[in-house]
């Protein structure tokens, strides 16, 4: 196992240094010099070129790179030119919030999505399979921005349920910021459901065929717990590896969610930064969802190896 | 990832017979017929947009702005008076165009790229898989975000954008239906009698892989559909006066108190074409998969 | 059952968030704040929070008088080449700090001379300030500069804490310490900055909250739908199109004031090889575009009527509004005229890059219609807003959508647009006689000699049209109904003083 989780780890390195490589190099193919994307109507020619010089923005870009990479292996990310904050700083302060987001979608997909493939499964080929599928995949297909912006109309505006925005940290209310958390993790939560679903059912119509069902049901075991106790139980291996997978997904994958319940998380920061051409914003960003993508990748694996003993390496 | 291929499936040496039971398994699939009714009526009224009896999509009328659902414009008018339901029909067009042409550019880099990795092997695979991962890592919309402001806001650079992100899938999947070709009997022997690399090719791994990529086709078409909607939604996508369902919704967010139709009827397109091209894959996969009977 | 419970949890909150909001003032903003340095800052959104934070030398009043705040009296000399202020005397920093002459010498010194200071334009004409005693200093300026005491009433009138900006530096926006109403408590970025009221505060009586929090919301529905669910009890920058169902709404108040900027289509004349083309070349086509609009439509079909239509760059309510020359009527007619004496009776195609965000791109549109009707086929390059000022600055565009939030003095709104080689005169504009008017027109102190000065040089933009003026901002506040006593001021602040809730 160790030695698995190594080799994986070692394989990791070229491939995150290939992401860094990747959006810094896009980062410097964005028109719009950030220095003067910054300036916005204050352009004092000298000022502009002082800022460049400091920020080292007239260095050749490998070395521009170097640089970055060099202080990001000491810990040190660089500070957002807009706010003059650490990036490391920001990114702490958003960090939670998305995690807080993330967990509450899968929370949500999850108590849709488990159920429903495993009664699609168990009913496979009737109306009850084809109306569950069909349902999830509604879930997949409604934009999540469009979905946001009518339940706000909806819940919000006409009902008055839940606000519309005004997160709070847990830490300090933790009422309002579930309360606030709600309608855009189930907006999340939705679109995922599908995918759990369907590697639910596909998990458990292989289950429902093996002997160990066949010798349950033959033990005159109602079908609840033939159901839940021995299918849904070993049927879980995937799920586990898809729910993993999803999370590391949900991290990077709230962009416009957040946008639209003003939720301060990574998908926020990320696209005013590049809006505003904040590039050492984005290259923080993009690092840390790109390692969280990676370690959700190998966690998922390792645990599918932990479950499903018989696996072996490919 | 949602909807990534078993790599087991494999094509089956009869292709006639495996024809009909392809069409008689998905025939039996409501939710598949459905899918595909819904995908042929958006494709049908896109292409019959230039001859339906509609309002010109640009044609703007001071008198007549954001006014709710009438007889003469049954789905309401716009910020500047245009005709929601015409733009609406015209819109489909660069809908189902972003989504077809993004799926095009991914396939026609991702499956060479993938065939070459799976076939090659060593460190050519080495090298292309890491460079998948970088890009799977890599936030899908993030990326295309960052390429659209890049290239400049418009429906082609989204286009491109969205299928440069939706690459590694393929690549992927290809990679892995080559690998799994590779160690077929019928290969093995057609190798031994020395046949070339693009024959081998050409008449083995690509037949082979085809059925997969087109499922994963279908289902990518759903997905960039929406991530246009999103990036025009972002302002980065179909530039006014031309309209797309996204960049409709883009404005109408503006003007949901006073006028609710702007939002409504657009967001209900994406979600029924999406919706089809999703039941559509979905029915696809389960009628070539030939494990399940 | 049921039903009861919830009532009775509702009137439970009800009660305890008066009890809790009276003292704390929730403000959104359509924007986060960029660094709250005031040395560095550079957005309009970041000085509605200074407003609060910070205090300036002087302020003014809705009709743009210049009164004291920091300063209590000022005198120019003679010839305008020294300014002697008195200070206030009860004044200190959030620090404890005390304010007096050395700490305005130790500000103008930042302001001046700290590299990364964005005011240094505006502080240019003083070459020397010195402490005359505790409580009066003295500028000397190397030129008269009318606009000097507007400068004062904003952000390089500011005072900071001497000792925080020797001891942050560049660092000073992370923990800004000034002398407003409201100290500096927390900022999480773009989530909220958070402020309390500094007890030591000269004018502290007419301070009635205990904190103050500013709220980046950036869509408008959503900051509206916030304001109505009771989550902010004010917001700046409503959109026009709300403004009608604020108005009706009972529970909401609303307040406005024409700003001080202008909106409206820069045209490329000599910026380079941007400017090779008929609309750059021939001001006949300038002249056929802008009477091919008509004002007012653009602003009841875009604004909803809320906005000051306009063709100067000062809104037709303004002191400095030179009224030779009214908005003009559309006349789609004098348009096509003018084109064919150009030379293109078969009309004219040309270019305009725009801001791609919702508003901006409907406004265009509703030009690019009307041009047609005249002959001339706008195409429209929608660019993202860092793009289009890139692509402006370097002069690689023909003619370009964008505006300015406008400054107290008129010379803010006209000068390094228009004279040669001006610090944003993105057009590339150079005109002898107008440079001359607009110099003339910034050292002098005499109103009215200003103003025939600037009424001179509007002659001669009329002819010459290197800036379509389109309209003018009114900033709308909407606010709960228990907000009472806010003033709109075109400056687009907003001041607490007086202000209270419930």
């Amino acid at each position: 196992m160790l030695a698995f989780l190594g080799r994986r780890v070692l394989i990791a390195i070229p491939t995150i240094i290939l992401i860094s490589i990747f959006v810094f190099g896009m980062q410097k193919l964005l028109p719009g010099d950030p220095v003067l994307a910054m300036a916005g109507e204050e352009r004092d020619p000298e000022v502009l070129e002082y800022l460049r010089e400091k920020y080292r923005l007239n260095d050749p870009i490998p070395v521009q790179y170097l640089n970055w990479i060099g202080n990001a292996l000491r810990g040190d990310l660089g500070i957002s030119l807009r706010t003059n904050q650490p990036v490391l700083e920001l990114i702490g302060q958003k960090l939670p919030v998305t995690i807080q987001l993330a967990v509450m979608a899968l929370i949500i997909a999850m108590v849709i999505g488990i159920p429903a493939g495993v009664l699609s499964a168990y009913k496979k080929g009737t109306w009850i399979d084809w109306v569950a599928n069909t349902v999830a995949l509604s879930g997949l297909s409604v934009p999540n921005f469009w979905l946001g912006i009518m339940m706000i109309l909806l819940v919000s505006v006409q009902l008055g349920w839940l606000p519309a925005s005004g997160y709070r940290p847990l830490s300090e209310d933790p009422i309002q910021s579930i309360k606030t958390m709600l309608m855009p993790a189930f907006v999340l939560g939705t679109a995922i459901a599908a995918t759990l679903m369907r590697h639910t059912r596909s998990a458990m119509l292989g289950v429902l065929k093996s002997d160990y069902v066949r010798t349950a049901r033959a033990k005159g075991l109602s079908e609840r717990v033939v159901l839940v106790k021995h299918a849904l139980r070993n049927a879980l291996v995937p799920i586990v590896t898809v729910t993993t997978l999803l999370f590391g997904e949900l991290l990077a994958g709230a962009v416009l969610t957040e946008q639209i319940f003003t939720i301060p998380g990574f998908g926020k920061l990320v696209v005013d930064a590049v809006f505003n051409r904040d590039y050492a914003v984005v290259q923080g960003i993009v690092l840390c969802t790109g390692v969280a993508f990676i370690a959700m990748n190998i966690l998922a694996d390792a645990a599918y190896r932990v479950l499903n003993p018989r696996m072996k390496d490919q | 990832m949602t909807a990534v291929t078993d790599p087991r499936t494999t094509a089956d040496p009869t292709p006639a017979k495996s024809r009909s039971r392809f069409w008689s398994k998905f025939l039996a699939n409501p939710a598949a017929i459905l899918g595909g009714v819904l995908v042929l009526f958006f494709v049908t009224v896109a292409a019959l947009a230039p001859i339906l009896p509609i309002f010109d999509p640009t044609a703007t009328d001071w008198l007549a702005v954001r006014k709710a659902p009438s007889a003469e414009h049954p789905f309401g008018t716009d910020e500047i008076g245009r005709d929601v339901l015409s733009r609406m029909i015209w819109g489909a067009q660069a809908s189902l165009l972003a989504g077809v042409v993004s799926v095009a550019i991914a396939v026609l880099l991702g499956v060479p790229l993938g065939v070459l990795a799976g076939y090659a092997r060593g460190w050519t695979d080495a090298a292309i898989s890491r460079v998948t991962e970088a890009l799977l890592a890599a936030p899908f919309l993030i990326l295309a975000i960052a390429l659209a402001a890049f290239l400049g806001p418009s429906l082609t650079n989204a286009m491109i954008a969205i299928g440069l992100s939706a690459m590694p899938i393929f690549i992927r999947l290809a990679r892995a239906q080559t690998m799994a070709v590779m160690t077929e009997d019928y290969v093995e022997s057609a190798r031994a009698i020395g046949l070339g690399h693009i024959a081998l090719i050409g008449r083995y791994i690509l037949p082979n892989i085809f059925p997969p990529i087109l499922v994963q086709s279908t289902l990518t078409i759903a997905t960039a559909i929406i991530a246009e909607a999103s990036l025009s939604f972002l302002g980065l996508g179909q530039q006014p006066p031309a309209p797309s369902w996204g960049s409709m919704l883009n404005i109408a967010k503006n003007f949901l108190e006073q006028a609710p139709w702007m939002a409504l009827y657009p967001g209900i397109a994406i979600f029924l074409v999406v919706l089809g091209f999703n039941l559509l894959g979905d029915g696809l996969r389960d009628a070539l998969d030939p494990r399940d009977h | 059952m049921p039903m009861k419970k919830t009532l009775g949890l509702a009137l439970a909150f009800a009660l305890g968030t008066t009890a809790l909001q009276a003292a704390d003032l929730r403000i959104g903003l359509q924007e986060d704040p960029d660094v709250l340095d005031p040395d560095q800052s550079r957005t309009f959104v970041g000085r509605i929070v200074y407003a609060s934070l910070c205090d300036k030398l002087v302020d003014i009043t809705p009709g743009l008088e210049i009164i004291p705040q920091l300063a209590t009296g000022w005198e120019w000399s003679d010839d305008g080449l020294e300014l002697t202020m008195t200070l206030r005397e009860d004044a200190s920093f959030h620090d404890g700090t005390p304010f007096n002459a050395d700490a305005v010498v130790a500000n103008i010194d930042r302001s001046q001379n700290l590299p990364e200071s964005r005011r240094k334009s505006e502080v240019k004409s003083i070459t020397g300030v010195e402490a005359v005693d505790e409580f009066t200093v003295k500028f000397t300026l190397g030129a008269p500069d009318a606009t000097l005491i507007a400068q004062f009433a904003d952000r390089s009138g500011m005072m900071l804490s001497p000792t925080a900006t020797a001891a942050a530096g560049t660092d000073f926006g992370l923990n800004p310490v000034c002398s407003g109403p409201f100290s500096f408590v927390e900022r999480v970025a773009q989530d909220r900055i958070v402020l309390e009221k500094f007890d030591d505060y000269w004018n502290a009586d007419a301070i009635n909250f205990d904190t103050v929090t500013f709220l980046p919301i950036p869509d408008t529905t959503v900051r509206l739908a916030n304001l109505r669910a009771g989550d902010l009890d004010m917001l700046e920058r409503l959109a026009a199109t709300d403004a009608p169902s604020v108005k009706n709404d009972s529970g909401l108040s609303y307040a406005e004031a024409v700003s001080l900027g202008y909106q409206g289509i820069t045209i490329n004349v000599a910026n380079g090889a941007g400017a090779d083309n008929p609309l750059g070349q021939d001001a006949r086509i300038r002249k056929a575009l802008s009477l091919a609009i008509d004002r007012n439509v653009i602003n009841q079909v875009v604004f909803e009527g809320a906005f000051a239509p306009g063709n100067q760059s000062f809104p037709p309510t303004s002191p400095w509004y030179n009224a030779n020359f009214p908005l003009p009527e559309r006349d789609v007619e004098a348009a096509k005229a003018l084109l064919a004496e150009a030379g293109f009776a078969d009309g004219i195609e040309l270019e305009i890059q725009v801001a791609n965000n919702p508003v901006q791109m409907q406004l265009m549109q509703v030009v690019q219609a009307m041009a047609g009707e005249a002959g001339i086929q706008i195409e429209l390059v929608a660019k993202e807003f860092a793009t289009l000022l890139r692509d402006q600055s370097a002069g690689d565009y023909t003619a370009s959508q964008i505006g300015w939030s406008g400054r107290v003095d008129p010379d803010g709104n006209i000068h390094q647009f228009m004279t040669t080689g001006g610090g944003i005169n993105d057009s590339g504009y150079s005109n002898p006689e107008v440079d001359r008017l607009l110099d003339a027109a910034r050292t002098s102190t005499d109103l009215a000699t200003r103003k025939a000065n600037y009424d001179a040089a509007r002659a001669i933009l009329e002819e010459d049209l290197p800036i379509i003026y389109l309209y003018h901002v009114t900033w709308i506040w909407a606010m709960d109904q228990d907000i009472k006593g806010f003033t709109p001021y075109p400056d687009g602040m907003i001041r607490l003083e007086g202000v209270t809730k419930g």
